[in-house]
């Protein structure tokens, strides 16, 4: 057998087996992920909505700051979070690095800003001829807004898949972040990084496959959902 | 009507998460408890965080000894596998509690800087060098380490160095500064990465590296590496356990690292290592 046949059927007895120390690396970055893309919408969806409804002086640069988040690199929120969260730092007292909540903090700075802009476009470029509308049919204005992000609740929920797969795929913020400790902070994408490095490439690469699905699924929503927004 | 829909789905969505979170299991607690001295982990236990090198951790002999002291004391010990360097770092900054590390020159420093109290002796073993099979240095027939080092240097063989602060790319350049070497060139490669990422590395590029005899043991079967040159007192390889400096840091969990470090320095830890084995291969001693 060449070298490939023996990585894939080592791959499939591996996935026969996927032992439980796999199956809690999944559960931990899916609890990871969820939380942070949660409150990251909290912060997001309010945020958006309100850049997306109002008309401001400095609009470009609030547009250009927020696009230059989008594309934050991963260690760079890593190495500023991990400043602010040692001993050191203004958050030093509260001991959270090499925690689960410092992944979060660190993964909520990476999905906010995607929330954010998608919530914000959407928004901006959706039809605003309802709020008018519903007001002078009685509707509350709070009502009213919600009825225009009912308008565009699939581009809504696209933009907390597109968090979410950012956040669940991302390795810079939670190696930093978590120190990669086994059972606590240990996740998909930082075991893949040691299993690799070890030399363990099967496991390693059934975990890059169940990440693969993951963001494969994801992305087969999102897909449905547009096909759905265009028609 | 339209807005109640609007008004379900959200919720709906929402508590889809929360469900999916609380499922996923444990994160709120970790919140809650992660803030707060000392720590309790999910399980009601007390958590300890020890910063080790990746040669200790790679090996697998610290998943190997540390569930039994779990089991004694209720005492949980959070692993981060970090360099020697970078854990005595840690250790300054009073960002974990107890460092398990091998750089017995940096730990003195370190003790004498205030930050350590004292080291205790946990295990040793030794340092190779590894290669590949053909050795083109000839490094197996070199007289001593000083000499197996000058050889690489002289054919200018590819050689992967830690570079990364750690106790083994310490030992590395007290090597070269005794051969009165200055690696420099092309053919010497700073990978700034752990030990079982450096020798995957020589393994592939066919190079020679500075390696603990434990991680490589314990990677053999996926490395295209033998051991080169081995036995010579500048190889000793000693891993010490230091508690911090409860003057400098109060706060920290120093009554759990007592506990820690009496049951690594004692011997039911002794045995456990002694007799930790890999494809065969005793990793450590305890003497």
């Amino acid at each position: 057998m060449d070298e490939l046949t023996v990585q894939s059927v080592e791959t499939v007895g591996y996935l026969s087996m996927f032992n439980g120390d796999i199956v809690a690396l999944i559960g931990t970055s899916f609890n990871l992920s969820l939380w942070s893309t949660s409150i990251a919408a909290l912060i997001g969806f309010p945020l958006g909505v309100l850049i997306g409804l109002s008309e401001f002086k400095g609009r470009r640069t609030v547009d250009i700051i927020l696009n230059t988040l989008l594309f934050l690199p991963t260690v760079v929120v890593g190495h500023l979070v991990y400043m602010a969260l040692t001993r050191e730092g203004f958050l030093g007292d509260f001991q959270l690095l090499f925690t689960r909540p410092a992944i979060i903090i660190g993964q909520v700075i990476l999905a906010t800003p995607i929330i954010l802009t998608m919530v914000s476009n959407t928004v901006r470029l959706a039809d605003r001829r309802i709020i008018p509308t519903a007001l002078s049919m009685g509707a509350s204005r709070i009502r009213a807004y919600l009825l225009l992000l009912g308008e565009v609740r699939a581009l809504v929920v696209l933009s907390l898949l597109a968090a979410f797969a950012r956040v669940i795929s991302e390795v810079g913020v939670s190696m930093m972040l978590g120190g990669n400790i086994f059972g606590k902070t240990r996740t998909i994408t930082t075991g893949i990084a040691l299993l690799t490095s070890q030399g363990e490439f099967s496991q390693a690469t059934v975990l890059g496959l169940v990440l693969l699905v993951i963001v494969f699924g994801i992305n087969i929503v999102v897909y449905q959902a547009t096909h759905r927004v265009s028609a | 009507m339209m807005i109640p829909t609007v008004f379900q789905r959200m919720i709906f969505f929402t508590l889809v998460i929360m469900v999916l979170c609380s499922a996923t299991g444990g994160c709120s607690k970790s919140i809650d408890s992660d803030s707060k001295t000392p720590v309790e982990t999910a399980s009601g236990r007390v958590a300890i965080k020890l910063a080790t090198t990746t040669s200790l951790d790679n090996s697998g002999l610290l998943a190997h000894i540390l569930p039994v002291f779990t089991e004694e004391t209720g005492i949980e010990v959070d692993i981060i596998a970090v360099g020697t360097g970078k854990a005595l770092e840690l250790g300054r900054a009073g960002d974990v509690d107890v460092l398990l590390v091998h750089a017995p020159d940096a730990e003195e420093e370190f003790i004498s800087e205030g930050y350590g109290l004292d080291r205790y002796y946990v295990a040793q073993n030794e340092f190779v060098i590894v290669g590949p099979q053909a050795d083109p240095a000839g490094v197996g027939e070199s007289s001593g380490i000083v000499d197996a080092f000058g050889k690489i240097h002289d054919i200018e063989a590819v050689f992967i160095s830690r570079g990364d602060q750690s106790g083994t790319h310490k030992r590395e350049l007290i090597i070269w500064d005794e051969a009165g070497l200055d690696p420099e060139g092309a053919w010497y490669i700073e990978a700034g990465q752990g030990m079982g990422a450096v020798l995957t590395m020589a393994s592939e590029l066919e190079a020679y590296a500075l390696s603990d005899i434990g991680t490589f043991y314990s990677m053999e079967d996926h490395l295209d590496l033998v051991i080169v040159h081995s036995g010579d007192e500048l190889l000793e390889n000693i891993y010490s356990v230091i508690p911090l400096n409860a003057d400098l840091y109060p706060d920290l969990k120093h009554e759990q690292v007592a506990g820690l470090i009496e049951w690594l320095t004692g011997p039911v830890c002794g045995n456990l290592i002694n007799r930790y084995e890999v494809n065969g291969h005793k990793l450590f001693d305890v003497r």
